[in-house]
């Protein structure tokens, strides 16, 4: 407390309304890095060229590049980077923690043991591994972070769950998940151990209009059940005892905010992998830029898609051989991370 | 979500509570325990607990460290189940109504409430409105009259665009009063109402307290430590201890040297307080209390207590 200087902390404009702003912002800002990431590359085109291809009036040489290979996968990015940017929004909201991202619910390294499993296990004579890989690696990465993320909550469930509890247990069971995971890999032949550690990196090299399609299904339906849950998650930052003295279902609402974020970051993790650490710093910076009590949820997936896509569009364009977009947005991410704590100077609740 | 539509000014109006004449019997309690039993994984902190709050009336609970004086609040606030037994609410039983419902009789504040970071003083009072929105016409002029009025009856009027991270405890705990206000719930818990503040604001929020129970005929039931405010501020006062209700009725007869000896295992005197005519509790000297010590001596200017 710094009682002699009387410091006014003054809220100016209105709230919503700067919300509103960053996301219109935000909102354009996604539409460009887009556009630059269809350019971004080896061939030569201009922003005008792929304008001009999108709206049907290209070369068929440019359609081939721009609809068929490069349009996917910046698709790919935003809906990746939305959908993670929202289940973060959603996980740090009604956690009350900018530390606790969907990963903690134990979402990305069921997934992860999911996918890694199938790839190592079908590569031996183990007829689990095979049956696995029938299902196809997104659907078994979506299995496991769905079996996952329900244990973890089964677990943290006293007659109620409490974000603290679940937490630490997803913490617990991320540790365990990611043990099994290591092990499958340390004993895999090293083919299959390759193959295993590309995927868990988080790429958008492998993607198509195929694996873009359930992200853009999940993104349609979750998004406006979040939203939906925007004014419970502005009462449930008073504490569940003042929420639950405001009318608000506790217990109801954090599970629908709880399966949405699952679904959102499974379909994600499916698409392209476990792409590190954009949903803990996107819902962050969105928050900051809206000067917001808790991450708004529209700009957090923006930010989210602007992050994917122009991380995936700097690895493509400017660095030097084929890095995984998971690893930009590692490096960006956990500087990041280190910076946020140190500069934290007050106990915040979010 | 099932929704009634909200009625807030029959609400506020109950029959028996708007004249203070005591109508025991005939009218139906704001709030009542029945046979309830309270627990936390396997201590049982009551069994089969009766209890009735008189609407209009400021009840206040009192009891020693750990008696389950916050425990029966958090039951009659819901925050709580009762793993056997129900609390009714207005002669109902809470289960029984929506949750919206509920939120728009009854009003607690808890001891720790969180404050929301960027959030400004308004904006954080304003949020005790939710309990009255509805989903097609959400905000209305009459939110912002409530709101405004709220704010004015706590003094936050000045401060109503401050960051609520930034206020003093003081004025922190006006503002949560305030929040609680804008809900206009004709009953209303408060945990520990004063709790961390000086004497002078411990009062502010007492005499709030007592203006909200006289001027909105409103039913309090709050948990306070001080037993002297507690006698000052409370028509009835509710000792609990070892499970059970151990006193209950007006404050000279629960704040009584037996009774104080009993449930808190210390002597004391219980003398009129000079300024309000209600029950003084004063801690008595005890006989091996720091032997040898000089107390101070009684400046011979003093005068004895004034009026």
């Amino acid at each position: 407390m710094t009682a002699l200087r009387t410091e006014h902390r003054i809220v100016s404009v209105a709230p919503r309304r700067r919300v509103l702003i960053v996301t219109l912002i935000c909102l354009a800002a996604a539409i460009i890095i887009a556009l630059l990431g269809i350019i971004a590359g080896s061939s030569s085109l201009t922003i005008a060229d792929a304008v001009r291809t999108l709206v049907g009036a290209g070369t068929p040489g440019q359609e081939l590049i721009v609809i068929e290979l490069r349009l996917p996968r910046v698709v790919a990015g935003l809906l990746v980077g939305a959908a993670l940017g929202i289940a973060g929004a959603l996980t740090q909201t009604f956690a009350r923690n900018p530390l606790a991202t969907p990963d903690i619910l134990g979402v990305t390294s069921g997934a992860s043991l999911g996918a890694v499993a199938a790839i190592v296990l079908a590569g031996g004579s183990y007829s689990v591994g095979a049956g696995l890989l029938s299902l196809g690696l997104p659907l078994v990465a979506v299995l496991g972070a769905l079996i996952s993320s329900a244990i973890v909550y089964g677990l943290a469930w006293r007659g109620g769950v409490d974000s603290y509890r679940l937490i630490l247990i997803g913490i617990g069971a991320t540790a365990a998940l990611g043990g099994i995971t290591s092990y499958l890999i340390a004993q895999a032949k090293i083919t299959d151990a390759t193959a295993a550690a590309q995927w868990l990196v988080g790429s958008l090299s492998g993607v198509s209009w195929a694996s873009v399609w359930p992200v853009l299904v999940c993104l349609v339906v979750i998004t406006p059940i979040a939203l939906q849950q925007s004014t419970n998650l502005d009462l449930t930052q008073l504490g569940d005892e003042v929420s639950t003295s405001l009318g608000v279902a506790v217990q109801r609402h954090r599970l629908v905010v709880i399966v949405c974020a699952v679904v959102l970051t499974a379909a994600a993790v499916s698409a392209s992998g476990p792409v590190e650490f954009v949903a803990f710093v996107a819902p962050q910076i969105a928050r900051r830029l809206a000067r917001a009590g808790r991450p708004p949820i529209l700009a957090a997936g923006l930010v989210g898609a602007i992050i994917v896509t122009g991380g995936d569009a700097l690895a493509r364009g400017v660095l030097p051989g084929q890095v995984p977009v998971g690893i930009i947005t590692a490096i960006i991410g956990a500087p990041y991370l280190i910076w946020l704590l140190t500069r934290r100077k007050e106990r915040e609740t979010l | 979500m099932s929704e009634t539509p909200p009625d807030t000014a029959a609400q506020m109006v109950r029959p028996g509570t708007a004249t203070g004449t005591a109508t025991t019997g005939a009218a139906t309690p704001a709030l009542e325990a029945r046979g309830i039993t309270l627990a936390y994984d396997r201590s049982i902190v009551f069994e089969g607990l009766n209890l009735s709050i008189e609407a209009g009336k400021v009840t206040t609970l009192i009891g020693a460290n750990g008696s389950g004086k916050s425990t029966l609040l958090k039951a009659f606030g819901r925050i709580l189940q009762p793993s056997v037994g129900a609390v009714h609410l207005d002669g109902r039983p809470v289960r029984d109504f929506a949750t919206r419902e509920v939120a728009r009789r009854l009003a607690i504040l808890p001891q720790k409430p969180l404050t929301p970071s960027a959030t400004s003083v308004r904006d954080l009072v304003s949020r005790g409105r939710h309990p009255h929105q509805r989903m097609l016409k959400p905000w209305t002029q009459r939110d912002t009259e409530v709101v405004d009025a709220a704010l004015a009856a706590t003094g936050l009027t000045e401060l109503a665009r401050r960051d609520a991270g930034s206020l003093s405890g003081g004025q922190l705990q006006r503002a949560w009063i305030a929040l609680v206000l804008a809900q206009e719930a004709p009953t209303i818990l408060l945990d520990e109402p004063t709790t961390f503040l000086d004497l002078s604001h411990q009062l502010d929020v007492l005499e709030l307290v007592r203006s909200i129970n006289r001027d909105r005929g409103a039913t309090v039931v709050m948990v306070l430590h001080d037993l002297s405010l507690a006698g000052r501020y409370s028509d009835r006062l509710v000792l609990v201890g070892g499970g059970r209700v151990l006193a209950d009725g007006p404050p000279w007869e629960v704040l009584t040297s037996d009774i104080l000896r009993t449930a808190f295992d210390l002597d004391a005197l219980v003398v009129p307080d000079p300024s309000s005519g209600t029950p003084l509790v004063v801690p008595a000297l005890r006989p091996d209390s720091a032997p040898g010590f000089r107390w101070p001596e009684r400046p011979s200017t003093l005068i004895g207590p004034q009026k």
